[in-house]
């Protein structure tokens, strides 16, 4: 078994193509453990297909291709044994709520269930506790039988995090997620994802660059595939940033 | 004040034209249909009866009832779909879920939804060329059933298909990203949400195979052939067999001084079955669209 | 871009033995459970291939049993002449001219009389009618399709024949012009159902703006709607034509049999598909003129494939829009 390295994920020249198309233009950059750790930049900057290359999902669209290494935990993600555990050590909250069309139940317990949980037991308590860490069990504790596509868009953004959870990952990655949710949801998640940052990982893909501020440790700003800088937030945030581009993204002069 | 000019007066009276020259040509298909089938009904009603439908054809085929074409066609249609339907389902569930889009899967798709409008007969020189001769099946209900499950084929192909892509393709992501595999995710979400869209396509089918007559033409059915009546189990998987649909060919082409009410008769059963299966399956998307989940 | 390495201390890194995943995520899935799973999945993939396997064996089947034939016959003679003496006993003669015409003749005046009816009604269902009438309309059309072939040829054989015979007072009611309506009757149900989708794909804001123009709905839907919607219209047409050239059983008792080249609608005429199905039974296999059926059928074939496939083209076209 080799040594456990620092970084959680380690990010090596990571070239993605969708057809002839370069996204990413071979780009490093390495993510702390038990950081909340923030992308921003403007769309079609490549920073889904970053989050998608690294639970290997990118691979399901037709046509794409990726060089270089993403390693996670010192594994390299193309080459590990079990590709499911890989994403189930990655948990990913899309940009839209996507609430599966089965009970609210069976919403979080889907993927304990997919890896050989059966115990009832330990799923009512494993249900309860994700859905309480997503702040979704007091709304939906007497109506777990319902189903999970008749809920509004917050509380489905709420359970698409508490099926992220459900799975118990070490890296949690949310890809925009408060596109579709109002303001008060936004704030409720953002105190859930700072109580997380004891627990596990967090990659944090925003368009709100406050929330950025707000949230995490480091901030990379990403732009047409380029890693324009990275660095703490209190340098990206200032006026002290290497690249005027930063500062004008920051600040809003372009968007 | 808004007052009706007689300019407006004209174009309403146009608009109330317009809505009545296109519903009088959608009336123009209605009414002929209702006016047929009424007709074929009156017509047949002398021989319809329980007995008509459970006792054998006699005396050349001019007396009698229908029993050995109705048991045949319902050889038929079991066998045939017995092996068009599964294979049909799991090869879209292939095609749809498992295979990369490359060229040739683009190729089979083509292939497939254009086999679906080959004419009937072309499909009875398949089944000649391929199953009766060729595997050396003869005519028989085996080579004319697989003729007509390949017949089928294509079309619950391209049903099922349509099933699965309405269902979302984020509820799949959404299962992907917590690791579930693929199976797992069919199972899960996709069948059981297009199950209805599939059940639907299935059951057109079983109308279609017992409404054809030219590929069982060459391939198994037979101008007459005596089986036990009242006995499910008379024909034999390599006997040839009588069919409703030929059997009413024969009576009204090649059999002569039938009583006038024979081959009514039998269009009347024919037709029944069939648009009672269809209503069947009209009444079962109805009802399950009715309980869509998203 | 050079990566900045932070200062702050990091958490120490878990040593080996420490980890173990937690419950929820670790795969415990039983042996059996993993070994279904992949026999379900070998099972999927088999019947992808098979079916894929019998798509290419219909291609292939087909040609095998007619193309021996073709190296014997002059294929322009084939085409283009219309003596058909298949069973003479001196020369045989295969002139198919004169069945392409049948089924040409039968064909074009089927559309001529669907094809206004049918647009017409795919119009009123897709603009004109309330939900519930549009419900019912649909469900009249649906079962309209579904009627068998051969029951369209005994209604040809019976009814029409004689209300041919009554209302245009002529000697056989067997001919071009009564499987004419009988093709016309089959292939209304799905231009209606094409033709309808292509209208209902005309983006509303098509709509609104002819409304805000003043237009009445006449105008509205032939100065914009069926331009709009040609293609899918003419998808619609297409496929109707697909069908009416391939149509056997109801052409067969339709149609009287003489293989003549018709010069009025109520000649009797023959058309390639009635030909396979009244000749192909007494044949001898791997005759001549077992193979020269089997020719037709490959024409047939590759008529009605393009047709379709063009249609289909069209309609794919549409749908992504």
């Amino acid at each position: 078994m080799h040594a456990i390295p620092k970084a959680k994920v380690q990010v090596d020249n990571l070239r993605t193509f969708y057809g002839a198309k370069e996204v990413h233009h071979g780009i490093s950059f390495h993510i702390e453990r038990n950081e909340i750790f923030a992308i921003i930049g403007p769309a079609q900057s490549g920073k889904t297909t970053l989050l998608r290359a690294i639970n290997r999902t990118f691979e399901f669209t037709a046509g794409t291709r990726m060089t270089g290494t993403i390693n996670v935990d010192g594994e390299d993600v193309k080459k590990v044994r079990d590709v499911y555990g890989l994403r189930r050590k990655i948990g990913m909250v899309a940009p839209l709520p996507v609430g599966l069309p089965l009970t609210i139940y069976d919403n979080v317990a889907f993927a304990p269930r997919s890896s050989g949980v059966t115990e009832k037991s330990f799923l009512d308590a494993h249900v309860e506790k994700c859905l309480r860490q997503a702040a979704l069990w007091d709304e939906v504790k007497d109506r777990l039988d319902s189903l999970g596509t008749k809920l509004s868009g917050g509380q489905q953004q709420r359970l698409t995090i508490a099926r992220a959870l459900s799975h118990e990952p070490e890296i949690l990655c949310l890809d925009e997620f408060s596109i579709a949710i109002d303001p008060v949801t936004t704030m409720r998640i953002e105190d859930v994802l700072k109580e997380l940052k004891k627990e596990m990982t967090i990659i944090l893909v925003t368009n709100l660059v406050q929330q950025a501020r707000r949230l995490a440790a480091r901030t990379m700003f990403l732009w047409n595939g380029d890693i324009i800088e990275l660095d703490t937030n209190e340098v990206m945030f200032s006026e002290g940033t290497k690249d005027q581009r930063t500062r004008d993204y920051v600040n809003g002069i372009f968007g | 004040m808004f007052v009706e000019t007689p300019f407006v007066r004209k174009k309403h009276r146009r608009e109330i034209l317009a809505k009545c020259v296109f519903g009088a040509m959608a009336l123009a298909m209605v009414i002929p249909l209702v006016l047929i089938i009424g007709y074929l009904v009156f017509k047949a009603a002398p021989l319809l009866s329980w007995d008509f439908l459970t006792s054998n054809p006699t005396n050349g085929m001019r007396k009698g009832g229908i029993w050995s074409a109705l048991l045949g066609t319902i050889y038929l249609v079991v066998i045939s779909l017995c092996i068009s339907a599964p294979i049909g389902v799991l090869a879209a569930v292939y095609l749809n879920e498992y295979a990369r889009e490359n060229w040739f899967t683009r190729i089979v798709n083509l292939a497939v939804v254009n086999l679906a409008g080959v004419p009937s007969i072309v499909h009875a020189l398949f089944g000649l060329g391929a199953f009766v001769l060729f595997a050396g099946m003869g005519r028989s209900i085996l080579a004319a059933s697989l003729t007509l499950a390949i017949m089928t084929m294509p079309v619950i192909i391209a049903s099922t298909r349509e099933a699965l892509a309405s269902v979302p393709v984020s509820f799949r992501e959404a299962c992907w990203n917590v690791g579930a595999s693929r199976w797992q995710t069919i199972k899960a979400v996709v069948l059981p949400n297009s199950i209805s869209g599939i059940l639907t396509g299935v059951i057109l089918q079983v109308s279609r195979t017992a409404g054809e007559t030219a590929p069982i033409m060459f391939t198994g059915a037979v101008f007459y052939r005596n089986i036990a009546e009242g006995n499910l189990f008379a024909y034999g998987i390599k006997d040839q067999c009588m069919a409703l649909s030929m059997h009413l060919y024969t009576v009204t082409t090649q059999v002569t001084n039938a009583p006038d009410a024979l081959p009514y008769a039998i269009a009347v059963v024919l037709l029944g079955t069939v648009l009672l299966v269809n209503a069947t399956a009209i009444v079962f998307r109805v009802y399950l669209r009715s309980r869509k989940k998203w | 871009m050079p990566v900045i390495e932070i200062e702050k201390p990091l958490a120490p890194a878990p040593t080996p033995a420490a980890i173990v995943a937690p419950k929820a995520r670790r795969s415990q899935r039983s042996g059996a459970a993993v070994f279904g799973e992949k026999c379900i999945e070998a099972l999927i993939r088999l019947c992808g291939i098979s079916a894929i396997i019998f798509v290419f064996a219909i291609f292939f089947f087909v040609f095998r049993e007619g193309a021996p034939i073709v190296s014997k016959l002059d294929l322009g003679k084939f085409l283009f002449t219309t003596t058909w003496y298949p069973t003479s006993l001196g020369v045989p003669r295969y002139g198919v001219g004169a069945l392409i015409v049948g089924t040409f003749s039968v064909t074009v005046l089927a559309m001529a009389i669907a094809v206004p009816f049918g647009l017409g009604a795919a119009i009123f269902v897709s603009e004109f009618c309330s939900k519930k009438t549009k419900e019912a309309l649909k469900i009249t059309i649906e079962l309209l399709a579904a009627i068998p072939s051969v029951v369209w040829g005994f209604i040809g054989l019976t009814v029409m024949n004689v209300v041919i015979q009554k209302v245009f007072n002529v000697q056989v009611g067997l001919n071009v012009l009564n499987a004419a309506l009988l093709l016309a009757l089959m292939s209304v149900p799905i231009m209606v159902s094409i033709g309808e989708d292509a209208l209902k794909a005309v983006p509303d804001s098509y709509r609104e703006a002819g409304i805000a123009l003043g237009c009445t709905r006449w105008q509205l839907i032939w100065r914009v709607l069926v331009p709009a919607a040609k293609n899918g219209l003419l998808a619609a047409v297409l496929l109707g034509v697909g069908r009416a050239v391939g149509e056997t059983m109801a052409v067969l008792m339709a149609t009287g049999h003489s293989v003549n080249i018709p010069h009025s609608i109520f000649d009797s005429v023959r058309t390639l598909t009635a030909t396979i199905a009244a000749e192909l039974g007494e044949t001898a296999e791997g005759s001549d003129h077992y193979r020269v059926l089997f020719l037709i059928g490959i024409l047939l074939f590759t008529i009605t494939f393009i047709v379709n496939l063009t249609a289909d083209l069209i309609v794919k076209g549409i749908r992504k829009k």
